[in-house]
């Protein structure tokens, strides 16, 4: 069903939303755009590309996950209300991608994730526009079906198409119209998807020239795992309260492939010492062994929030764009 | 719902002193266990580590354990009677069905011996369902020697055969020099059957696979256990992750045609 309304009328859909929702949207948190509680429509940015992905609502940097004390241990709780969540196109495709390795990889759920994400209803921001970075259409994600609720903000008001009957009496008083909402069809940026149609290419890539420019350039700060809709890795670490205390937690905080020591083991050993060797590993997850082993496409959905983040101006597209090059060379190499 | 990563709290029923750095750390346990398989170990305030079931008994684990940082340092403080928590048992095996009434090859490094003792235990109990076993293991020199009575014991266990080397001395009933120098003592070309199982750091793994081969071993006759960093065990985390493999997973136990194709 679809509704259009004032800014106003939202404003009071938001509050009595908030009754039992928590309601989680990208806003201005110094000079970020990133994910906050908002009460009102004013506070959502609904022009600019969020500088974070929504994640964390639901998967924080830190969480806790157990409470320990002498011999005992105890789960962590969380909020129990549930959460709407406002969000982009790639964004519902990325979680897809995090609810296949945290609900699926291995075949069992992960309860601490579980526990958050399945809280989380998607109300779909319409990008009318595609943003500057943007590569979402090269890479397939730039349209979704999976949404509670989707939202348009023009001029003319708040349009919303509502798919869950949950959600349905707090618009039925509102103007019907036909609205669904669009997708951007076309990006400023785009993409050539590297073409990796045979496992054996894996080892040629391995050895491509094209990393070792990043051993000096990218100076493995992490930040473009930090800001990514599709980085699932993390730390499990444990906490002491005081020296004197037997009481602690273990907390699981983000972690990053692009980190030094992300892959170090015992005795000094890291398997990925080059900062082109952890691009590439990063790269060859995003791009080919997602889905190698899922089957359900690539792993990056094109935000390019990762182009925006990176302090040295390394731009992740460009490399999908050289990966893509070097991978078409090396099948001619092979072939004649 | 059953949290897959809840540890449960075990109590250390025996800790026996391998060496200055390695201790065996016996943890009353009563569940089921394959050769090879680890559990996630964690001191709570201290922190989590994978660790190989170093052999078995019918109410306990047992757990080598080298000292080499947070967790490990902590376990080292512990005495008979405390607790710890561990969650598992994790990964696959070694393939023991198959290696049954053929020739088995096993060859380890240093603490790698860990992963494959409990399996080497089995056929030294029960000669009958096996044709033989030549075990070759590594140490760096004299004092890292590990498990001194089983390798006595295997040294005269029946159908056993067994080389044991030290890197750079010389000792009673140890060589000098490393495993991969002795892979040519084994009559590979009299076996009508045989899988090889190689243990330990990722270097030595790789060249004594590559002196395997060389001897005439076909690569799907070996098999390898891998040691990657691990934080959750159950596919989440994305440490032990090589190309589109979960060591965690579908590991650490990995037939060489597959562990020559995970490329780092
Ligand atoms: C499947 C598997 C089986 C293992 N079996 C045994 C065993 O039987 N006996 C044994 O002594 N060790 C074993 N290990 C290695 C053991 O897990 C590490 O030595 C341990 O994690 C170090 O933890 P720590 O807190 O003491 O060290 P930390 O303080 O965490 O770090 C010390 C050093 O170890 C590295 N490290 C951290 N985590 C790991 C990790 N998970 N694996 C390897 N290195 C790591 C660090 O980067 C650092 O270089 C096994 C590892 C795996 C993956
Ligand atoms: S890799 Fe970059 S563009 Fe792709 S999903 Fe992650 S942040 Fe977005
Ligand atoms: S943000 Fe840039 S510099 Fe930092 S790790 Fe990523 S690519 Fe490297
Ligand atoms: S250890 Fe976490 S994914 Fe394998």
């Amino acid at each position: 069903m679809g509704y259009v309304m004032t800014k106003q009328r939202m404003d009071e859909v938001l509050t009595s939303l908030r009754e039992t929702y928590r309601v989680y949207a990208p806003k201005k948190v110094g000079k970020f755009i990133r994910y906050g509680e908002v009460k009102s429509m004013e506070e959502i940015v609904f022009d600019e590309k969020s500088h974070f992905s929504p994640k964390e609502v639901f998967y924080p940097i830190v969480q806790t996950l157990l409470y320990f004390s002498e011999n005992d241990v105890r789960e962590s709780e969380v909020d129990a209300r549930p959460v709407v969540l406002f969000l982009r196109p790639c964004d519902i495709n990325g979680i897809h991608r995090l609810d296949t390795i945290f609900m699926e990889n291995g075949g069992k759920a992960d309860n601490f994730y579980q526990r958050l994400r399945e809280k989380v209803k998607f109300f779909l921001m319409e990008c009318c526009e595609s943003f500057e970075t943007c590569f979402c259409v090269s890479m397939g994600s730039n349209a979704t079906d999976d949404y509670a609720v989707a939202v348009r903000v023009n001029d003319d008001g708040v349009f919303v198409e509502v798919k869950d009957e949950t959600f349905a009496n707090l618009f039925s008083g509102e103007a019907a119209c036909d609205f669904t909402p669009a997708f951007v069809t076309e990006n400023k940026r785009k993409v050539n998807v590297p073409a990796i149609t045979d496992r054996a290419m894996v080892k040629d890539i391995h050895a491509l020239e094209m990393w070792r420019e990043f051993d000096d350039n990218c100076i493995g700060c992490g930040g473009c795992n930090t800001v990514c809709i599709t980085c699932s890795c993390f730390d499990t670490t444990d906490i002491i309260y005081n020296e004197t205390s037997r009481d602690g937690e273990r907390r699981r905080v983000w972690s990053s492939c692009m980190l030094n020591d992300y892959s170090t083991v015992a005795g000094g050993h890291n398997v990925r010492a080059k900062a082109g060797d952890r691009m590439r590993f990063k790269a060859m997850h995003k791009l080919y062994d997602y889905n190698a082993r899922f089957g359900k496409g690539n792993m990056c959905v094109g935000c390019g929030r990762c182009d925006m983040r990176c302090p040295k101006d390394i731009h992740f597209s460009e490399t999908i764009d050289k990966l893509a090059a070097a991978v078409e060379t090396l099948k001619e190499g092979k072939e004649c | 719902m059953n949290n897959i990563t809840l540890p449960q709290p075990h109590k250390i029923i025996k800790i026996i002193h391998e060496t200055k750095a390695e201790y065996t750390f016996r943890v009353h346990y009563e569940g089921k266990t394959d050769h090879g398989q680890f559990f996630m170990l964690s001191i709570p305030k201290i922190g989590e580590a994978p660790i190989s079931v170093s052999s078995r008994g019918e109410d306990y684990v047992e757990f080598t354990i080298r000292k080499v940082g947070r967790l490990t340092d902590g376990l080292f403080g512990m005495n008979e009677g405390d607790t710890l928590f561990m969650r598992g048992p994790y990964g696959n095996a070694f393939p023991v069905e198959n290696f049954k009434g053929k020739n088995l090859v096993v060859v380890a490094g240093g603490t790698g011996m860990a992963p494959v003792r409990s399996m080497l235990q089995y056929f030294a109990a029960h000669p009958e369902e096996i044709q033989s076993v030549y075990f070759i293991v590594g140490f760096k020199d004299r004092d890292a020697v590990l498990f001194e009575d089983d390798l006595a014991a295997f040294a005269k266990a029946e159908k056993f055969h067994t080389i044991y080397c030290l890197d750079n001395m010389e000792a009673e009933g140890f060589h000098k020099g490393f495993v991969t120098n002795y892979i040519k003592d084994v009559p590979f070309a009299e076996f009508d059957d045989f899988n090889v199982a190689i243990v330990g750091p990722p270097a030595m793994i790789g060249f004594t696979a590559k002196e395997c081969v060389k001897n005439g071993v076909s690569e799907e006759k070996i098999w390898v256990s891998f040691e990657r960093k691990m934080s959750c065990a159950v596919g989440k985390c994305g440490h032990c992750k090589i190309n589109e493999t979960y060591v965690c997973l579908e590991g650490p136990v990995f037939n060489y045609t597959k562990a020559k194709e995970l490329l780092d």
